[in-house]
């Protein structure tokens, strides 16, 4: 027996089986697949935020070298092809349902944002397809855009969407408005705060790619496609779309190269390619350009916040108020409309007993892009919010920020808070006290001592996050109004010779669960990591699953894979009862090896397997042969990963420059499978985070709804000289739901890092009037403004 | 990308020749401006004739008192070179300062030079050292060569072949990158030469790179950071967008144009 547990198992740094292809070019991504006969498509779109389509002439792009087809929102129509839609209903407070809109795969007589989709063009190669698509003749009458979300709602702006009057699609609240409005009006401090979270473009290193075919032999459909979700994808081209019913549509989400988000949901283009790949009888290739991905694929945040936080004389919460309003884009996208709603206000209790909380959002039409769920979809927005409020109401109550947290966390679980969710375990105070003890929180003054002697201003900021991942109890969702449920599938296939094939529904795009699932394999089973593979993104491999976002694979996933297992060690324990000559319940298994009190000889893991397939030593009639399982999870609760982050900044006051001096990320994952990968995971997010709070922010031109930054000339991505290097530390309590322990991590940077940020900023302006991006520019502005804090309101 | 025919240089006088054959041919030197604005089909010339394996365009040389650069040099050639080190150890930092290593390793001097992007650096070196832009036909000096947004002197045919620097006493160059380019947002060179001083601002100004009068007034009496202290650049002649808005830009011209002093 070669690496089993502690080498290869639960909680080891294993290095990733996946690198060997991805370092050396073997990854095999949607672009790098070619099929017979192939085709390319390109799209026609919108140089308009709001036009209507007085005609499309596509007689001289038909006329060009290699083009094959253009189809147009017509065509679609024609074949009764379903719209692109949003799963997930929210109700407003007067009990109405959300204005929905109308979103077809290709225009319908009306763009409504740069980008929307005119035209697929269809031609033999890639060039051939632009040059078509160029050559197609759009008439449009340009009509007056809306692009500003502070003014979308005023009377008068002009209307994306027919069925949503003054753009609302929904006015939704949460909470107990009268126990807020008793709590203020007893509340010796109240501070109040206007934040605005920066519509983000989430910039995955691959682009979206699609390659659709049709065999009309088998009367199938194939769709290689960018997915986080593959099964999610043929459910809604099947169901919704009517592409072809779920057995004659097979989805294949191969290596995707990132997805944060904006691959979970389905888009324009490969529902557009799938439908055309039939008319054109050959298979269509589609794969964006950088500049497509920035204006089409889903951005994310875009909320200006209102938040008020009533505080005791004694620096006690108790209660807060917060007014939203969410840019949605200019059409629902498949999860839009869940991301500032539920999963965003509840979260709005942070790490806090706070007795009263109540929430309204507006969500908001507008001729951009669609705005839809990236990396931590919501709780960033939430903990924005909440760790401002609590900084800027201890600043303003003269108390010190981490003591304030302190004294408002909660200690006791589970913990009910007054938005939805049951905290099931944390120790938050525990996370504080590493994460000041590693930032040096005692020396800080001496080092902003010794950055004033340099002429720069030193600042310390804390975010103190609460995330919900392990997304999610499907009765729970779906009372919330899911169109879905959110468990997750696994089949545990285990070959004659002892090796493991691993079956999930989670996608990997970064995760590395080709490491990560092994682990959980190698250590249950006692088998080398070597022998186990895990297949996923594949519907006609894996039966079902839903996907990778949320952080929900290592509680959701391996749940799944956990509970397979549970019944391969079941059924193993039955083999190895006939080839022991002992009775079932006698037999003990540990580190891959079968034993009994009852006989002094043992099995390993592999006999056991050969055993089960050879089927010598039991009847059919006593058991079946073969060793295959699989399982369904279903999680009884959201995981409630936390942790405390510190970020120290240094602040060159004649230029406006923030350096990040000092990071120290202090995490409760629950159980850690991989400490390398999670520390990998942290690194990635604290990088998004802080690329939203210094640098990255799509830019609409607020009258012609032109993106501004349109590409990496104008849009600000982290570089590495950007971020500092990352103290990591764990402070961990197991999360109670799930038998692994294990709450997530994937998204917790980018939740913790942007309040951290601006915190530290704020700490070393001595003021609160700055917003993210504190680009160089903002933040010399802001150090000519004297420093005062904010008179309490 | 449009369809283009490439061509292929031997030599200088055979560059000339091709680019005089086709009426929309370009000379491609490094490229990074020109391929990407071809990829986005915002270019499309007929015919790209690429300077790559003309020799005469290549090496740097001391000559006389003159820090002489081939066209055809890369950024990371000059800023590795031993010669340009000794001479203006400050053009070697600007010239590793440029992009990233594979800009640094395919962009040109002659390409930068030719292209004056208003944000790019080696167009306030020149200015600032009072470079002379030899071209196949004739010697221009730098002030009379950057005309203003993407605009030189060059004439239709006529090919950069070298730039000549005389070794000033002094010299540095200070650098704001624009958070998201990392093209000079505020770029400010200054020498001191033995007659005079100079200071170039780039990225800043609506016109593109331009000298600094009061700047260049201020330190020909006094070469000295102190010097400075009180000039800025008027914002009504710089540049505003998103990124930086007139003022700041402005107010940036002299910090940096005090860093840069004070790194000479």
């Amino acid at each position: 027996m070669s690496s089993t547990g502690s080498a290869t198992g639960i909680g080891a740094p294993v290095r990733r089986k996946e690198d060997q292809r991805f370092i050396t070019g073997k990854g095999r991504y949607t672009d790098d697949i070619n099929r017979p006969g192939q085709t390319y498509a390109a799209f026609v779109r919108s140089p308009h935020a709001h036009a209507n389509i007085k005609r499309i002439d596509t007689t001289a792009a038909l006329n060009r070298p290699g083009c094959i087809a253009v189809f147009t929102g017509e065509d679609i129509a024609r074949d009764k092809v379903g719209a692109l839609f949003c799963g997930w209903m929210i109700t407003s407070k007067d009990g109405s349902p959300m204005k929905a809109g109308t979103h077809p795969v290709l225009a319908l007589g009306k763009v409504r944002y740069v980008g929307d989709h005119v035209a697929l063009v269809v031609a033999e190669t890639p060039a051939q397809a632009k040059d078509a698509a160029e050559a197609v003749s759009v008439e449009y009458e340009p009509l007056p855009a809306v692009a500003d979300l502070a003014t979308a709602q005023s009377p008068g702006q002009p209307q994306v969407q027919a069925d949503a009057p003054n753009n609302t699609v929904y006015q939704w609240h949460l909470g107990d408005k009268a126990a807020v409005e008793a709590a203020f009006a007893q509340a010796r401090h109240v501070t109040k705060i206007h934040l605005t979270n920066n519509r983000l473009i989430p910039n995955a290193i691959e682009p979206r790619a699609a390659i659709a075919e049709y065999d009309s032999g088998q009367d199938s459909f194939t769709l290689y496609t960018t997915s986080q979700n593959p099964h999610v994808i043929r459910l809604c081209l099947s169901a919704f779309i009517g592409i072809a019913p779920e057995h004659k549509l097979r989805v294949i989400a191969p290596d995707v190269g990132g997805g944060f988000g904006s691959k979970i949901f389905l888009y324009a283009e490969e529902t557009a390619s799938i439908w055309a790949a039939k008319k054109v009888g050959r298979a269509i290739k589609w794969t964006a350009e950088r500049s497509e991905s920035f204006l089409a694929d889903a951005h994310g945040r875009d909320h200006m916040t209102t938040a008020e936080l009533a505080v005791d004389g004694n620096g006690r919460i108790l209660a807060m108020r917060v007014k939203t309003k969410a840019n949605l884009g200019a059409y629902l996208s498949t999860f839009a409309s869940s991301v500032p709603t539920y999963l965003y206000a509840p979260l709005l209790s942070g790490q806090y007993a706070i007795p009263a909380i109540y929430c309204e959002v507006d969500g908001v039409y507008t001729n951009t892009a669609p705005v839809d769920a990236y990396r931590g979809a919501g709780r960033p927005e939430a903990t924005f919010v909440v760790e401002r409020l609590v900084e800027v109401a201890a600043r303003q109550t003269g108390h010190d920020p981490a003591e304030f947290r302190r004294k408002n966390f909660i200690q006791s679980f589970p913990h009910q808070t007054p938005v939805i969710m049951t905290y099931d375990a944390g120790n938050y105070a525990a996370c504080l006290d590493k994460a000041l003890e590693l930032a040096d929180y005692r020396g800080l003054s001496l080092r902003k001592a010794a950055s004033e002697r340099k002429g720069l201003k030193r600042g310390i900021g804390f975010s103190a996050y609460i995330e919900a991942c392990g997304i999610a109890p499907s009765q729970a969702v779906g009372s919330l109004g899911a169109g879905v449920g959110l468990w997750e599938s696994a089949e545990v296939r285990v070959n004659p010779t002892g090796s493991v094939e691993v079956l999930t529904g989670s996608h990997s795009h970064g995760q590395g669960h080709e490491t990560t699932f092994a682990q959980l394999v190698s250590q249950r089973l006692g088998i080398p990591i070597e022998q186990v593979t895990v297949v996923h993104g594949d519907t006609d491999k894996v039966q079902f699953g839903m996907g990778t976002y949320g952080s929900r694979s290592g509680a959701v996933g391996m749940t799944a894979v956990y509970k397979a297992i549970d019944k391969v060690v079941v059924k193993a324990k039955k083999v190895a009862g006939f080839v022991l000559e002992v009775p079932e319940e006698s037999v003990d298994f540990d580190e891959g090896i079968f034993s009994s009190k009852a006989t002094n000889k043992t099995l390993t893991f592999p006999e056991i397997a050969l055993q089960a397939y050879i089927a010598h030593k039991f009847t059919g009639a006593q058991l079946e042969p073969g060793l295959k399982e699989g399982a369904f999870h279903d999680p009884t609760n959201f995981t409630f990963p936390s942790g405390v982050h510190v970020c120290e900044v240094e602040i060159d006051p004649d230029t406006g420059t923030t350096r990040i001096d000092r990071w120290t990320a202090v995490d409760d994952f629950g159980t850690v499978v991989n400490p390398m990968i999670v520390e990998g995971q942290v690194h990635g997010g604290v990088a998004q985070g802080v690329g939203q709070a210094l640098l990255e922010n799509a830019h609409y031109d607020k009258t012609t709804g032109q993106l501004v930054t349109a590409s990496f000339m104008d849009y600000a991505m982290p570089h590495a000289h950007d971020l500092p290097s990352i103290q990591i530390a764990m402070s961990s309590t197991p999360c109670p739901s799930n038998p692994l322990g294990i709450k997530g991590c994937g998204e917790a940077g980018a939740i913790a890092a942007p309040a951290a940020v601006i915190n530290a900023i704020t700490d070393a302006l001595g003021h609160e009037d700055i917003a993210m991006p504190a680009t160089p520019q903002a933040v010399w502005r802001a150090a000519q403004k004297s420093p005062a804090r904010l008179a309490a309101e | 990308m449009y369809a283009f025919e490439y061509l292929r240089a031997e030599s200088l006088a055979d560059a000339a020749k091709q680019l005089a054959s086709k009426p929309d041919a370009k000379l491609l030197a490094g490229g990074h401006t020109l391929l990407p604005t071809m990829k986005l089909r915002l270019a499309s010339p007929g015919a790209l004739v690429d300077l790559g394996r003309v020799a005469e365009l290549k090496g740097i040389d001391k000559s006389g008192n003159a820090l002489v650069i081939g066209a055809m040099t890369t950024h990371a050639e000059a800023a590795d070179s031993a010669v340009v080190k000794s001479s203006i150890p400050g053009l070697a930092t600007l010239a590793g300062g440029i992009g990233d290593p594979h800009v640094r390793h395919r962009g040109t001097i002659g390409g930068s030079v030719a292209n004056n992007d208003p944000s790019a650096d080696y167009p306030a070196a020149l200015m600032a050292l009072d470079a002379t832009i030899a071209t196949n036909r004739r010697e221009i000096k730098a002030d009379a060569f950057f005309k203003g947004l993407f605009a030189t002197a060059l004439q239709d045919g006529e090919i950069i072949t070298r730039i000549s620097f005389p070794v000033p006493t002094k010299f540095a160059y200070a650098k704001f990158p624009n958070p998201a380019s990392r093209y000079a947002l505020v770029g400010v060179a200054v020498a001191q030469t033995a007659g005079a001083a100079r200071v170039a601002v780039t990225g800043a100004g609506n016109n593109g790179v331009f000298r600094h009068a009061a700047m260049e007034a201020a330190l020909g009496k006094a070469w000295s950071a102190a010097a400075l202290n009180g000039i800025a650049a008027d914002a009504k002649d710089m540049v505003s967008d998103i990124h930086g808005d007139a003022a700041y830009r402005a107010h940036l011209v002299g910090v940096m144009a005090r860093r840069a002093v004070a790194a000479t």
